[in-house]
């Protein structure tokens, strides 16, 4: 094991309450706060924790985005990824194409494991990790809650609607990863100082070779239905006597 | 007309409900010609429930020894196979969906819609994003097949009364030995099944401990009810996995939900929104979740509990 390739988006962050504009056209993004997508976060600490591991492992985090996700990858890269690449497109891409351009980027980078969030919080479309592979001809193992590398291979357990299932697939592949796989680290101020000098390197999709294909046009973007608060009951037999009523128990 | 193939979900024995959910959705396009395929060891019996749900033409089964479990990669690239001639391809946004479509997709070199909530056209579709907090129309390229996965929480079970015809197919697709299917854990039980259900009663960070969380095991079997779990729970260790209710867990739509010392983030609210009657029960009075609720109590839930199942036996 000499590489793994960590994907990561730049998101409205995690703690915004996002909300939608008047006139429907999308929603509100001018001055809102944007982080790592939480998701990918845990695929870097995954990687880190592996290389810690295994020792002698290049992490490389990579992303798709406005010129400002490289404070993203900045992030990444105090955490301990050792360089960065930002593919940088001033439009958003669909999942279809960033599969794509991660795997002009794999294809260059050759890594042994590509790590990415399970999903982005933002479109919440799951996609991007499963096309990748399909693309890649590679295994993939998603919703990823435990990682054992080992010879050639490693065994995912993933979070199933059943339970745990475990998988064994043979690397390179790809993994994304579920929330309980690990708590990611805090970046501490000298890490970040340190991050600053690492590599980041900037391309485009022009240079990878991936043209951005258009599927899906979102013609309006709405608040959801909300659901009306209802009543505050005094005590249990109220409470029964309300349930039961409605013929619900 | 517009021919749907739905990939269908079943253990073996049993079709999972979500499947006859995706025929719900499939039905809501106009003209929809609707095939039902299943991928697995031996899909004899399953193919004869699927064939009974309402509204279904055709039952394909894809029987070989390699589909005794569903991986992703060795089942993609037969739906791959399987799609030429479908202007749709469905499956359940459930972690079995949600891990082969994409796959599915990007092998026809499409983007997928994911969590398809409402169908406004034969190409035109709702569906959230932001954890629910906007809500999207999306149009997909006609002229290309669309993929998509069916949030199983927006749409009732089609019917049963059927009556498909059931077909057996063999595929010529070569398929990778580099996924291998190893094992899975769960912590079966006689309880309803979460995603399905029509009562849930579910616990939270206040139940304090794995050991307390088991009252809630009475509780719900009092009512016959599944039990889910908020994020916070499962993270502490108090309930598996395999029970949490949320974003990144089940997006559940019971008759009623019964939510025992959650607070309501706004992920958890995301899974049951689509809960018909939603009753709260919180020592917090300014808990969120009351925000959401059609009943809210404030109390103490190690009080309460006992004095509803009291109740629910008299």
């Amino acid at each position: 094991m000499q590489k793994i390739m960590v994907c990561i988006k730049r998101v409205v962050d995690y703690n915004v309450r996002v909300r939608v504009k008047p006139d429907g056209s999308g929603v509100m993004l001018d001055g809102v706060k944007m982080s790592v997508n939480p998701f990918d976060e845990i695929a870097l600490e995954e990687a880190l924790r592996i290389k810690e591991r295994v020792g002698n492992i290049e992490v490389v985090a990579v992303s798709i985005g406005v010129a400002d996700t490289q404070q993203q990858l900045r992030t990444a890269l105090a955490m301990g990824a050792d360089r960065a690449i930002l593919v940088q497109t001033d439009t958003a891409v669909e999942p279809l194409t960033a599969a794509q351009t991660f795997l002009a980027l794999a294809k260059k980078e050759n890594p042994d494991l590509i790590f990415l969030g399970k999903q982005a919080i933002d479109d919440d479309a799951n996609q991007t990790g499963q096309m990748l592979a399909a693309i890649w001809e590679r295994p993939q193992a998603t919703y990823a809650s435990k990682v054992e590398v080992g010879d050639g291979k490693a065994m995912v357990t993933r979070e199933v609607d059943a339970g745990l299932e475990t998988i064994e697939v043979d690397l390179p592949a790809v993994v994304t990863v579920d929330l309980r796989l690990n708590e990611p680290r805090y970046v501490k101020l000298p890490d970040i100082m340190k991050a600053k000098k690492k590599p980041l390197d900037v391309t485009s999709l022009d240079a990878l070779g991936v043209s951005a294909t258009v599927f899906l046009k979102t013609v309006k973007t709405e608040p959801p239905a909300q659901r009306q608060k209802g009543v505050m009951v005094k005590d249990v037999a109220e409470l029964f006597g309300a349930l039961k009523k409605k013929g619900l128990i | 007309m517009h021919k749907i193939l739905i990939i269908g979900e079943h253990d073996g024995k049993a079709v999972n409900p979500a499947t006859a959910k995706c025929v719900t959705c499939a039905t809501a396009i106009v003209g929809a010609d609707i095939t039902i395929a299943l991928l697995g060891a031996d899909t004899a019996s399953v193919a004869a429930q699927a064939a009974a749900i309402a509204g279904v033409k055709t039952v394909l089964r894809i029987d070989r020894p390699e589909n005794e479990h569903p991986l992703a990669a060795l089942f993609a690239p037969q739906v791959a196979a399987l799609a030429a001639g479908y202007s749709h391809v469905f499956g359940p946004s459930t972690s079995f969906g949600k891990d082969l479509m994409p796959r599915v997709a990007a092998l026809l070199g499409v983007s997928q819609v994911s969590d398809l909530m409402a169908v406004e056209g034969a190409h035109k579709f709702r569906r959230p994003i932001y954890a629910g907090n906007a809500i999207i129309t999306v149009e997909a390229d006609a002229s290309k097949t669309l993929v998509a996965t069916v949030r199983i929480a927006s749409f009732e079970a089609a019917a049963g009364g059927g009556s498909a015809a059931i077909e057996t197919k063999s595929l010529d697709v070569a398929l990778p030995s580099h996924t291998r299917y190893v094992g899975t854990k769960s912590g079966s039980t006689d309880r309803p099944d979460l995603q399905t259900a029509a009562r849930v009663v579910s616990g939270g960070r206040a139940l304090a401990s794995a050991e307390n969380f088991k009252i809630l095991y009475g509780l719900a079997d009092k009512l016959g009810a599944a039990v889910g779990a908020s994020r916070a729970a499962v993270d502490a260790g108090y309930a598996p996995n395999e029970m949490q209710v949320g974003q990144t867990g089940k997006i559940i739509s019971p008759e009623i939900y019964i939510a025992i010392g959650i607070s309501g983030a706004i992920q958890h609210l995301t899974g049951i929104k689509d809960a018909r009657t939603i009753v709260a029960i919180n020592k917090d009075g300014e808990a969120p979740i009351f925000e959401v609720a059609d009943y809210g109590l404030v109390g103490d839930l190690f009080q309460i509990i006992p004095e509803l199942e009291k109740m629910l036996s008299a």
